[in-house]
């Protein structure tokens, strides 16, 4: 069982960096972005073919995430210099850089990296000096949990909850305030002197560097970049981002981000179970769909149950109150009978 | 301060539904100016704040502030140095943001954003200190959504961060108008004394023609896109709804009778 799910637990980790840019521009700029399923692809194209071409892990990972960035104000400009629709900019983005990514990839399909050296595989090195496997393996081997390397949940745990401050500490700043008022209330912040195109060309770029840097991530993790693997990247976004809200909760910036990473592990995990049970790996994607159509439409009707419960209760009470027993109502109603038949 | 030269413009301009909105527009206001204008529906009042905020570009004309000629500002620009408040409520502020938060973004209208912390406790004592100023006991919920806030609460707010920055424009447009009364003469006393207190140059757009004679130093009216009276000082003190209305009467029947004769 838990042998199962730590890789699932593992790729859900890397990819809520991926979920925490959808979070940026679904949420904070309110701007359904679907350069995603490009940008990901992007992010792992672009380390993979310098990884292949001998750079260094960490250079390749980090321009990974500058591509996307790119990609991502690209899709902002559309928007704002060209007057496009947010969904359609998003759209033709993701179309072109289907083919952008295909030259990235030096016109194939498929990059391995099996032998390669990855920021995994250089992590794991360092961290194997240390000894910490061995005395967390001794530790969770009771409950059945000893994977070859704790190395690879470690980093992520690392890089994720590093963008997570990153995000937190951003949103917060005087340009970060502006950010999200430019999702909130346009009209406002331009009343207040900023630039709501500017704002809204960084903040698509900084999601997309992290869906990049997701998908340059997870190229390592696999060992391999696709030019399919972004294919309903953006609805796997938006499902981690939907669970973790509806689970975990959004009283603060923090507090989501957190239930935004929490969204995504769990994302892993109920996918990683599906396939347990006998699904097909073609079947996930109507999994997934019907994983975001529940966690919208669930919350609203146990609200809507609440509600009746609530109005059921103070009917209930009112009545109390108000007859004053039945022996009253009683009386109005002989009452009404007898003048009737009085008639 | 503000000067108004020969501003026209003109909507969906050759065809049916063409509309001059402004028609030559020729106006200035000396610093700390308090101008109340009012007019009747479509006589082109928020269509000239727009032009000064620079949310429309004018035809034909110049906006100039302080000397400087802004007319090619793009709005955001020159909202370091012109405040606004909007006829709804909810337009001046970011529901889902916190009080302070929302102060913050306004207390940095005329400042370069940057990576520094937008809230900082120094400014939380200030944002504390203006909001008490409003004796809505908002100083005590400075982490509240906006968004919790009542129509009235967040207009006050809303005239608080338009203002607290001290802009050399202040412009609102029918800010009371969404209002219940009690709620309404709330704002409108407010309005007279943050704008005393700082001495603001203002320029109000209300349909409430006592508020138009109590508030401010001038007066304008405003028809089909020109302004057709002024009057300032002691004239003004001393005017009355009633004279107000026979004076749109008359002007507008001269102008009627003189439109007939232009026809005939
Ligand atoms: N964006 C626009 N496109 C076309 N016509 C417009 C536009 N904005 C305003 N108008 C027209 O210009 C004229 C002046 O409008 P404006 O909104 O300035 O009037 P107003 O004096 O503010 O009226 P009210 O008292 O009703 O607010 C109106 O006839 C209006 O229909
Ligand atoms: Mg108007």
């Amino acid at each position: 069982m838990f042998s199962m799910l730590f890789p699932a637990f593992e790729s859900g980790v890397i990819y809520a960096i991926m979920a925490l840019g959808v979070y940026l521009s679904f949420r904070i700029l309110d701007f359904p972005d679907l350069t995603v399923d490009g940008s990901f692809v992007t992010g792992a194209g672009v380390a993979s073919i310098m990884l292949v071409n001998g750079q260094s892990p960490v250079l390749a990972t980090i321009a990974g995430m500058g591509a996307g960035f790119i990609a991502g104000c690209i899709t902002g400009v559309l928007h704002t210099k060209g007057k496009i629709n947010p969904l359609l900019s998003g759209i033709l983005m993701m179309i072109a850089l289907y083919s952008i990514n295909l030259r990235i990839m030096n016109d194939r399909p498929n990059i391995p990296l099996l032998g390669q050296e990855t920021l995994f595989s250089m992590f794991r090195s360092f961290w194997e000096g240390l000894g910490i496997d061995e005395a967390l393996n001794s530790v969770f081997a009771g409950i059945g949990l000893d994977p070859t390397t704790w190395s690879i949940m470690a980093l992520m745990i690392l890089v994720t909850f590093t963008i997570k401050f990153f995000t937190d500490w951003f949103l917060r700043t005087e340009i970060g305030l502006a950010l999200r008022a430019t999702g909130d209330n346009k009209q406002m912040i331009r009343s207040f002197s900023a630039d709501t195109n500017k704002l809204t060309v960084l903040g698509l770029g900084v999601s997309n560097a992290f869906v990049a840097l997701s998908g340059a991530l997870i190229a390592q993790y696999n060992s391999f970049a696709d030019i399919g693997m972004g294919i309903g990247m953006i609805i796997i976004g938006l499902a981690s981002v939907i669970i973790g809200e509806a689970l975990f909760g959004i009283k603060t910036i923090m507090r989501t981000t957190l239930a935004v990473i929490g969204g995504a592990i769990i994302y892993r995990i109920v996918i990683g179970l599906a396939l347990e049970l006998g699904f097909k790996a073609g079947d996930l994607k109507l999994i997934t769909a019907m994983l975001v159509v529940i966690a919208l439409v669930l919350p609203k009707i146990l609200e809507g149950q609440k509600e009746r419960a609530r109005k059921k209760r103070k009917r209930s009470e009112f009545e109390k109150t108000y007859a004053l027993g039945p022996e009253k109502e009683g009386d109005n109603v002989a009452s009404t009978k007898s003048n009737s038949q009085s008639l | 301060m503000l000067q108004l030269n020969q501003i026209h413009k003109v909507f969906n301009e050759g065809t049916l539904d063409e509309k001059i909105a402004l028609s030559h527009i020729n106006h200035a206001l000396d610093p700390g100016d308090f101008v109340t204008v009012i007019g009747s529906n479509g006589a082109g009042k928020s269509t000239l704040m727009n032009v000064i905020s620079g949310v429309l570009s004018p035809d034909v004309g110049e906006v100039v502030i302080e000397g400087k000629n802004v007319t090619n500002l793009p709005e955001h620009k020159r909202a370091a140095f012109i405040g606004r408040v909007f006829q709804n409520p909810l337009a001046g502020t970011a529901p889902s943001m916190t009080i302070e938060e929302n102060m913050a973004m306004a207390y940095a209208r005329n400042k370069k954003r940057g990576f520094r912390a937008g809230v900082t406790k120094k400014l939380k004592g200030f944002f504390k200190e203006s909001l008490a100023t409003l004796h809505l006991g908002l100083e005590d919920r400075l982490n509240a959504k906006v968004g919790m806030l009542s129509g009235g609460e967040r207009q006050a707010l809303s005239l608080l961060m338009a203002t607290f920055t001290e802009p050399k424009i202040l412009l609102l447009d029918e800010h009371t108008a969404a209002l219940d009364p009690s709620r309404a003469e709330l704002i409108t006393t407010l309005t007279k004394d943050i704008v005393q207190q700082h001495q603001l140059t203002t320029l109000m757009v209300t349909h409430n023609m006592q508020q138009a004679l109590d508030l401010g130093n001038r007066l304008i009216m405003m028809d089909k896109g020109q302004i057709i009276l002024e009057v300032s000082g002691k004239e003004k003190e001393e005017l009355t709804i009633e004279q107000l209305l026979q004076e749109f009467q008359r002007i507008r029947g001269s102008k009627m009778t003189s439109d007939r004769a232009l026809l005939s």
